[in-house]
């Protein structure tokens, strides 16, 4: 039962790269193989590309920012959940397991409800994951316990319950006919309306957070294990578990200001890449972030083809992931306990 | 070397759990904790181990308070081997051990060629080396106990702290969990471990300390404080003594 980990990264770099040409390829305007790879190739030379320029520039301007996007949300969701399914040590935990996505939520309604542009509308939706964390974490520490970790989720719980509320009365003082379509479609998640200026803001946090839970990745597997064990081994859990939380949620909360709520790829996809090459963390997380970037990127371009109008993207990681978690429920019997 | 308790209170920011316990643990020998559920054993092996904090007195290493030893420096003199327990991840018996060396790296460094081989080290001295590959959550109970001492011992420690070793464990495997606590102080380890058996007590250590409700009752070579009315008195119940006159044994039953 060997587990070495070069086989599951090719297929999740596989993965990723089949719906990186799908999602270029795969649309209202179908774009050949050779075209894309004529256009990527000459914009790479920058000498001009031989292929039309309708289909330049649905390559270049219409789908280029969108699956770039595309690849860095999932890929964000998807390391930030291995963090947090790891950091509380519970498969079923996800990265808005601590108010990130509420806290967003909330942040980006009300950035509608004064309607101030999308800047200022990402920059408060950011603003609010962070806070949000923020917030669950001191009302944490300030409830002592023998089992912070408990507190803590339980916490999140109750905090992102009442920001949930938040957004309902937003929602409900909203203005109907402008306010409340912009709002319902951002809290379904989409990326159909992301252009170039868009990427900067995604990329600079996501690569941040990401680093740091890559260099942290030895203590990861440590983290795992139940607090005291870890403890003694020597690890200063307390301000490593900050350090994590607080990369996991920078990377969950700029995707979500760019994105909208995505539901569930946080929670799946961790687990798919698990299956791939085990729960090493140093080799875990390089596999969940291409999976992740390839799965949103199929779940999006069926959501721009699929339908004749958009399906918001949070419905589809839905519809797949409910019936992925109660797969893992009937499966825990074996698996975990 | 020493891992001593001196004039301890130990328990939780809302409960003391016991008073005025002095501890002494010397390289080379093993100390068996006894004692009923509740009485302290788990909340005084934790504050020896310097994961909980005394509430008055200290624990010290070689005469040097426990707190004054950065999270590192005492994880690389003393090593804990927990209550056996399913973890949540699927992590190889390899990636278990190798977890042991945590303290010999930094924040951010990757095991070296020497912690695998320190590991490594370790898989064979307890007879595991051919599980390495396998996931820790799909082997049998006693060979996890294998691999948490076999963490245990990649931490290069001078002290083993272990809790309920052979709880949970067949009877065969018992026996051979109490033999590698034996081997550990003969490679000039200290050992402390908790126990509900005393017999597990009389086969494995030199020493035995005997604790109630957050006292201690006794404290002495486990020849001197084993015998039945020290444990009636310990577990207020009713003990039976058995004697092998040819090779000298003895056996305690309870009822």
């Amino acid at each position: 039962m060997t587990r070495s980990a070069l086989p599951g990264l090719a297929i999740a770099l596989a993965v990723l790269g089949a719906g990186l040409v799908v999602a270029f390829t795969v649309g209202r305007y179908p774009v050949s193989i050779a075209e894309l790879i004529d256009v990527l190739w000459s914009r790479l030379l920058g000498r001009p590309s031989s292929a039309p320029g309708a289909v330049e520039n649905v390559v270049l301007l219409v789908r280029g920012p969108r699956v770039v996007a595309a690849v860095l949300v999932g890929s964000a969701l998807a390391v930030a959940g291995t963090a947090f399914q790891g950091l509380f040590r519970n498969p079923l935990v996800s990265p808005d397991i601590l108010g990130a996505s509420s806290g967003a939520a909330l942040g980006a309604v009300l950035g509608i409800f004064f309607s101030l542009g999308v800047i200022g509308i990402e920059l408060l939706a950011f603003a609010g994951g962070l806070a949000a964390v923020a917030a669950v974490y001191v009302i944490g520490s300030v409830l002592r316990s023998r089992d912070p970790i408990l507190v803590l989720v339980l916490t999140g719980v109750v905090v992102g319950a009442l920001l949930g509320a938040g957004v309902g009365l937003v929602k409900y003082l909203a203005d109907p006919y402008n306010q409340l379509p912009a709002m319902t479609f951002w809290l379904l998640g989409s990326l159909a309306a992301t252009t170039a200026s868009d990427l900067v803001p995604l990329l600079g946090p996501v690569a941040l957070g990401t680093l740091v839970l890559v260099a942290l990745r030895w203590r990861m597997n440590v983290m795992s294990l139940p607090e005291e064990e870890a403890r003694a081994l020597g690890v200063a859990t307390g301000p490593l578990r900050i350090a994590i939380v607080a990369a996991a949620t920078l990377v969950t909360s700029a995707s979500v200001a760019t994105s909208g709520i995505i539901g569930w790829v946080g929670l799946v996809v961790p687990h798919l890449a698990r299956a791939l090459v085990g729960p090493d963390f140093p080799k875990l997380l390089p596999t969940a972030a291409l999976l992740g970037g390839g799965y949103l990127l199929f779940i999006d371009t069926l959501a721009r083809t699929a339908a004749p109008v958009e399906i918001p993207l949070g419905i589809l990681t839905a519809v797949i992931g409910t019936p992925f978690f109660i797969w893992l429920l009937a499966g825990m019997q074996r698996s975990w306990s | 070397m020493t891992l001593a308790g001196r004039a301890l209170t130990i328990g939780y920011s809302d409960r003391v759990v016991g008073r005025g316990l002095d501890v002494t643990l010397a390289q080379g020998e093993v100390l068996a904790l006894l004692g009923p559920n509740g009485g302290g054993k788990t909340t005084l092996l934790k504050t020896l181990l310097g994961i909980l904090k005394p509430l008055a007195g200290e624990a010290l290493i070689e005469g040097r308070s426990l707190a004054a030893y950065s999270m590192r420096e005492r994880a690389r003199r003393i090593a804990y081997v927990p209550q056996l327990h399913t973890p949540s991840f699927a992590f190889t018996v390899e990636s278990v051990v190798l977890m042991g060396r945590t303290a010999h790296g930094n924040l951010f460094s990757r095991p070296t060629a020497k912690d695998r081989a320190v590991a490594q080290a370790a898989l064979v001295r307890f007879g595991i080396d051919h599980l390495g590959e396998r996931p820790y959550t799909m082997i049998s109970g006693g060979e996890r106990q294998l691999a948490l001492l076999a963490r245990a011992l990649a931490q290069e420690p001078q002290f083993i702290v272990l809790d309920e070793p052979t709880a949970s464990l067949d009877f065969g495997n018992q026996g051979k969990v109490m033999r590698e606590i034996r081997a550990l102080a003969a490679s000039g380890h200290g050992v402390l471990f908790t126990t509900h058996d005393p017999n597990h007590a009389l086969r494995a250590a030199d020493r035995a300390y005997l604790l109630r409700d957050g006292e201690r009752i006794a404290e002495g070579s486990v020849r001197n404080v084993l015998n039945r009315e020290q444990l009636e008195e310990l577990y207020r119940a009713p003990v039976e003594r058995l004697f092998d006159p040819i090779r000298g044994g003895t056996a305690f039953l309870p009822g």
